[in-house]
């Protein structure tokens, strides 16, 4: 398709409303079309949105899915998670790389595949697993591979390559995906529910008055099912109390922590009570307008949920008067991402709606008071959003009857690693590790990582814990590592990736990571001195405190809790260095430039 | 009601107004909080992180953060103090910073800082980031080099020239301050007397042809450290 440019732009950002808000749905169409946003293409989106270029290269620059050179017509992006990895990711890498005769970074000589590699793309219960274009394959092997990379050379078309549809809503004709829900475990509060089409919870609330529907949220002493567990009450009662008249609900299905994908499953098998849940929390805030913030790598469930959408407005859901409620009136869109972890922030979510680059935002003004385009805003985990409908259902004290004093109800647990059976698991709050593991098929576990990299890693020590918001808290992702595994790999991994997904607003997070992994590479290499653990403890401490955001208020949480749990690991490796001298320094290293342009050995060093 | 509440800064009490930051009130006061990004006349940023305090026990960043009645703010407790020095020694590991040939030097926030903090060498280990400058435009360059990301140029640029010269682009260790243009400085409407071209607290974003004009000996920070000029308020 040779379009041309200029046109092309016009009629995206016009299809837009030339609204600079709108930024990240006009460069990923533009991305999505010319295979990159060329400055061309940035000169021109500038023009007619009437922003400055660099604005708009700044967005740009910021997101892993968009590119200013041009990339192939097709992209695979392979998952590098630590699951996938345990799950054979070099081999598949290597695969790949021979299948097309390109590296990583790569675009075929013909223009036809680039090949990258991306973080978690909620796939770890079927890892090996990448993103091809908007299609998910999972479950990779060379053979795979080889089957992929011909079905691509051949039809050039990436849909092509869905053979047998997975389970559920997977297999719906607006999907066509070949992903698994893997639902293990269902209980009383999500998945005892059917998917929420008669509405009778949005019945009920429109039946209460707002304040008695907050209420009931408080008395259920419903908490964020994203991780950090400010109670869902609350955050409506502030939002609503503040002072603005146009509102907004935002669901963040940006789900990006790594090890979590039950989101997607909810996205997936009960979209209904998804949006009915934001209706009702835009009823009880007093909202007209809600946003669900789906994270780009599962775009291949947009179509889908529009026409979800789209349903409910047909049916009086969404729209003008929703139910017939006079003056009620409330309406979704979809703001997808482009590739950011930090965008999961709710901050930088807002950033990000209002097509910025994802940074986060001073607080305060808190979302409550001031969010989205600078008016009062909830922003709420997608399972929080589903938990709210049996809250109304069944009543505040049926809710609280469950799970563990903090924390009322359940939590969907995403289940990965070494275990027999991972995938989605609904769990009463309060459930022993033990108890999990047992279930999953994992009892010879050696470390869980609970809450994925931001949370912490736990060792046997603390199987009899619990998980809830006062013990061991989690937004769903529980990773699970054998005895088998090398935990240091595993710390660095996660080290890698903060690194790669630090936005780089604030000096603690942007260089006291990299700074965290030089010295954790350097005793994983046995040059470690003991007081190199001090440092590491020191910098943790000063990234986590200095730090602007949840990113870098955790991102050392991987070498800080393993340094707690797991400290012979590190003893094991740290040596006193008695001649003094910098262990870790290589004179060749430091030669090599020089060498290089004296073309010759140094005579001293050799 | 009046507008005033009181509140203490290790242990001293202070008054402020309600709305003000922690920073502007302690500055009210007499008592110098730290600050790279922070830059009178311009929006807090919030990036630098070097005037982080604790708020009853919890890290705020004082140029955000407005006070309260009765809160208990740390400033110079050996738990912030370590903090700051480490943040400090991070901006001059990821750059590269050469003070003894820099035309900034004696009146560099930065240099000062690490002065006043006791930093005479960073212990953190080095990047060496390989780093571009600018100097198509005439009369002004860019040192990226030197440069610390604290928005200044950014801000200033747009909130006081009314212009839209700089902006980050990348993001992580990669981010930088990029230009409306292209790529060079000199395809921009930027011009000597914007605002923007003072606000640099490194040698990032320079004049031309004005560099080592004040001698040793009268540079803004060789007598004084910087806070001083805070601290000798009353």
């Amino acid at each position: 398709m040779k379009d041309n440019l200029q046109e092309a732009v016009k009629e995206i950002t016009s299809a837009n409303g030339n609204d600079s808000c709108r930024m990240i749905d006009i460069v990923r169409e533009v991305q999505s079309r010319f295979g990159c946003v060329s400055d061309e293409a940035i000169d021109l989106i500038a023009k007619e949105v009437g922003t400055a270029r660099v604005e708009v290269e700044s967005t740009v620059s910021f997101y892993a899915f968009l590119s200013k050179t041009p990339k192939g017509k097709i992209i695979i992006r392979l998952c590098n998670d630590i699951i996938d990895r345990m799950n054979g990711f070099d081999v598949i890498a290597e695969a790949l790389q021979k299948a097309l005769g390109i590296d990583f970074g790569e675009t075929t000589e013909d223009g036809l595949i680039s090949l990258e590699e991306t973080p978690c793309i909620g796939m770890c219960d079927q890892a090996p697993a990448a993103i091809i274009n908007n299609e998910v394959v999972t479950m990779l092997s060379t053979d795979k591979v080889k089957d992929i990379v011909s079905v691509l050379k051949s039809t050039a078309d990436p849909k092509k390559l869905v053979k047998r549809l997975g389970d559920g809503n997977n297999a719906n004709a607006l999907v066509k995906s070949m992903v698994q829900n893997n639902i293990r475990r269902k209980d009383a509060v999500i998945f005892s529910q059917n998917n929420g089409i008669e509405s009778v919870a949005l019945e009920k609330a429109l039946a209460m008055s707002s304040v008695e529907v907050i209420n009931e949220v408080k008395t259920a002493r419903l908490r964020g099912r994203g991780g950090a567990g400010f109670p869902a009450g609350l955050k409506w009662e502030f939002t609503r109390g503040a002072e603005g008249t146009d509102k907004y609900v935002i669901c963040n299905a940006d789900e990006g922590e790594p090890g979590t994908f039950k989101d997607r499953v909810l996205l997936t098998e009960l979209p209904n009570r998804i949006f009915e849940g934001m209706t009702v929390a835009g009823y009880a805030i007093g909202a007209a307008n809600g946003i669900l913030y789906l994270r780009g790598e599962y775009a291949y469930l947009y179509d889908y949920l529009m026409s979800i959408i789209r349903s409910r407005r047909e049916q009086g859901l969404l729209g003008k008067d929703v139910l017939g409620k006079k003056g009620f009136n409330f309406d979704i869109r979809i703001q997808m991402g482009a590739g950011a972890y930090v965008c999961g922030e709710e901050t930088s979510l807002i950033s990000s709606c209002e097509g910025l680059r994802g940074d986060p935002k001073n607080r305060p003004p808190f979302p409550a008071q001031k969010g989205y385009l600078g008016n009062p805003t909830s922003v709420n985990n997608v399972e929080t959003f589903a938990a709210v409908l049996s809250v109304i259902d069944k009543g505040a004290g049926w809710f609280a009857e469950m799970g563990s004093k903090g924390s009322t109800g359940t939590k969907l647990l995403s289940i990965s690693g070494d275990c027999q059976s991972p995938g989605v698991y609904e769990f009463p709050f309060g459930i022993t590790i033990n108890q999990l593991l047992k279930e999953v098929g994992a009892e010879d576990a050696q470390a869980l990582q609970i809450g994925g990299p931001s949370g912490q890693m736990i060792g046997k020590d603390d199987f009899k814990r619990t998980i809830c918001y006062d013990d061991l808290a989690t937004g769903g992702s529980v990773m699970i590592f054998g005895p088998q595994r090398n935990l240091l790999e595993i710390v660095d991994y996660f080290m890698e990736f903060f690194i790669e997904e630090s936005c780089g607003y604030c000096t603690p997070c942007r260089v006291g990571n990299v700074i965290l992994k030089k010295y954790l590479n350097k005793i994983m290499q046995g040059k470690g001195e003991p007081e190199d653990l001090t440092i590491l403890r020191e910098i943790g401490e000063a990234v986590k405190l200095g730090s602007r955001c949840g990113l870098g208020q955790t991102s050392p949480n991987p070498i800080l809790t393993t340094l707690e749990k797991f400290r012979q690991v590190y003893d094991g490796l740290v040596k006193e260095n008695a001649e003094g001298f910098r262990s870790d320094f290589d004179i060749q290293a430091s030669l090599a430039v020089s060498k290089n342009i004296a073309g010759r050995e140094s005579a001293i060093f050799t | 009601m009046s507008d005033k509440i009181t509140f203490t800064i290790d242990g001293v009490e202070i008054e402020a107004e309600k709305g003000q930051t922690i920073l502007k009130a302690a500055e009210n006061a007499g008592i110098y909080i730290p600050r790279l990004c922070a830059f009178e006349g311009l929006e807090a940023h919030g990036s630098c992180r070097v005037c982080t305090v604790l708020v009853n026990g919890r890290p705020q960043a004082a140029c955000t953060q407005p006070v309260a009645p009765g809160i208990v703010v740390e400033n110079e407790t050996p738990k912030v103090l370590n903090v700051r020095k480490r943040i400090i020694e991070m901006l001059f590991v990821e750059g590269n910073h050469f003070c003894m040939f820099c035309e900034k030097s004696g009146n560099c926030e930065l240099q000062a800082m690490a002065y006043r903090y006791g930093i005479t060498a960073p212990t953190l280990p080095y990047f060496f980031p390989k780093r571009d400058l600018d100097m198509s435009h005439p009369d002004i360059f860019i040192d990226r080099n030197r440069c610390i990301l604290c928005g200044r140029c950014v801000r200033a640029s747009k909130d006081l020239d009314g212009k839209n010269v700089f902006q980050f682009v990348g993001r992580g260790i990669d981010k930088r301050v990029a230009v409306n243009a292209e790529a060079r400085l000199e395809d921009t409407d930027i011009s000597l007397t914007d605002k923007a071209v003072d606000v640099c607290p490194v040698g990032a974003l320079l004049k031309k042809r004005v560099g080592y004009k004040v001698p040793v000996g009268q540079r803004l920070y060789d007598h004084k450290p910087i806070g001083s000029e805070i601290e000798s308020r009353e």
